[in-house]
C-alpha cells in the first residue's frame, strides 16, 4: 500500500485505505464550511479494473454544470456526449478537442435549500496503458419544478493509466458545504 | 474493512396478493443504497410508487427521460405524493436500479437517481426528489393497482464509503 495514499485517505475520511475485495472504497472528500474550489483524488492506486465515483454535489453559484479531468491534464485532449432532459424536452449535445469531460449537472445556489444533485459515474478501465479512457455517468437533480436528468460519456485521449482525478465546477464558483464524492475501487 | 458494497435484504414475491414491498429498520452505516427491482405486475396499466419513511404527503418530485422507440421525451412530477418507480405499464416486467444517495445524513434532501427498463416499452432514467432531511430508514414501493406478479424481487445493498 502506498503510504502517500494511506496518508491522504486518512486526512480526508479518518481510514486508511486498505485493498479487501471487488469493490473498495479509497477515498471520500466531502466539502466543508466555505465551500471548495475542487474536489481531488489523487495517487489513486492501479491495482482495480475500473473506478466509480458516486456524489451528491451542490454549485455555490450558478453555474451546476461539473467537470472533470484527469492526470491534471488541462489541455484539448477531451471530448464528450450528453443526452439530457429538463422535464420539457429530451435533447442530444456533443464537443470535441475540449479541456474537460462533464458528468453532470447538480444543484445551483438558486436552488431549494438541502437539495443537492447527484453523479454516479464510471471511469473504465483506467490503469490500462492500451486504450483511451471513458467515462460514463448517471447525473441529475429535481428541484419540484426544475431540474435536469442526465445520460453523459466522455473520453480522454491519453493511454497513460489515470493517476489523479480533479472536479470542478464550470466557471470557476466552489462545491457548496456538505457536498460529497466518494471513489470506489472495481476488480 | 468492512465490505463496501452489502447486501441488506432481499424480497421474493409468492402468491398472488403482494401489493407492498418494505424494506425497513434500514441500518444507517451506509452511505448509498442501491434498490434493484425486477418485478412484474398482474395487470396492465400499473405503476409501482416510492416512498420513503411512510411519507405520503406531496414531498415528492421528479424529472424524467426516458425512449419508447420512436421519440425521446423528458417530462415533470411536481408536489407529487411518491416518485414514479415504474416506468409505463409492467405487466410484462420491469427492471430498475435506484440508487438512493447519502440516505442516512440529516443535512441534505433525498435525491434518487435511477434507470428504468420495460423491455417491451421504454427505457428511462429519472432523478427524484424526497424535500426531508430525516434519514431514510423505511423504504416502500406499492403497486398502484393489481399485485406483484409471483417470482417479482426486490434487493437492496448498502455501499458505504470510507
Amino acid at each position: 500500500m502506498s503510504p502517500i495514499l494511506g496518508i491522504y485517505a486518512s486526512q480526508i475520511s479518518g481510514h486508511l485505505w486498505a485493498p479487501s475485495g471487488a469493490y473498495d472504497s479509497i477515498a471520500t472528500v466531502t466539502v466543508g464550511s466555505g465551500g471548495a474550489a475542487n474536489v481531488e483524488f489523487t495517487s489513486i492506486p492501479s491495482t482495480y479494473t475500473h473506478l466509480q465515483i458516486r456524489g451528491i454535489a451542490r454549485d455555490a453559484s450558478t453555474s451546476g454544470s461539473i467537470n472533470m479531468q484527469f492526470n491534471t491534464d488541462t489541455a484539448s485532449n477531451y471530448s464528450r456526449h450528453a443526452i439530457y432532459g429538463d422535464g420539457s424536452g429530451a435533447y442530444a449535445s456533443a464537443a470535441s478537442t475540449i479541456a474537460f469531460v462533464r458528468p453532470g449537472f447538480v444543484a445551483t445556489s438558486s436552488y431549494g435549500s438541502n437539495t443537492f444533485g447527484a453523479i454516479v459515474l464510471d471511469v473504465l478501465d483506467y490503469a490500462n496503458t492500451n486504450k483511451y479512457k471513458t467515462m460514463r455517468s448517471l447525473a441529475g437533480v429535481d428541484n419540484n419544478g426544475s431540474g435536469e436528468m442526465d445520460f453523459r460519456s466522455g473520453l480522454w485521449q491519453s493511454t497513460s493509466a489515470i493517476t489523479s482525478i480533479k472536479l470542478y465546477v464550470d466557471g470557476g464558483s466552489n462545491f457548496a458545504q456538505y457536498s460529497s464524492f466518494a471513489l470506489y475501487g472495481i476488480k | 474493512m468492512p465490505n463496501t458494497f452489502e447486501a441488506i435484504a432481499t424480497q421474493t414475491v409468492s402468491g398472488s396478493s403482494t401489493t407492498n414491498i418494505t424494506f425497513s429498520s434500514i441500518p444507517s452505516t451506509y452511505t448509498d443504497l442501491v434498490l434493484v427491482a425486477n418485478a412484474t405486475a398482474s395487470t396492465s396499466g400499473q405503476g409501482m410508487n416510492l416512498y420513503f419513511n411512510g411519507d405520503a404527503g406531496s414531498n415528492y418530485s421528479s424529472t424524467r427521460l426516458y425512449g419508447n422507440g420512436s421519440t425521446a421525451t423528458s417530462d415533470r412530477q411536481t408536489s407529487g405524493t411518491f416518485i414514479n418507480f415504474a416506468l409505463g405499464s409492467f405487466n410484462n416486467g420491469q427492471l430498475v436500479v435506484a440508487n438512493i444517495m447519502n440516505y442516512s445524513n440529516t443535512t441534505t434532501n433525498k435525491t434518487v437517481l435511477l434507470r428504468q427498463n420495460t423491455a417491451s416499452a421504454f427505457v428511462g432514467a429519472l432523478v427524484g426528489l424526497w424535500r426531508s432531511t430525516s434519514a431514510i430508514s423505511t423504504i416502500e414501493i406499492i403497486i398502484s393497482g393489481g399485485n406483484y406478479v409471483a417470482g417479482s424481487t426486490f434487493s437492496l445493498y448498502g455501499i458505504a464509503a470510507a
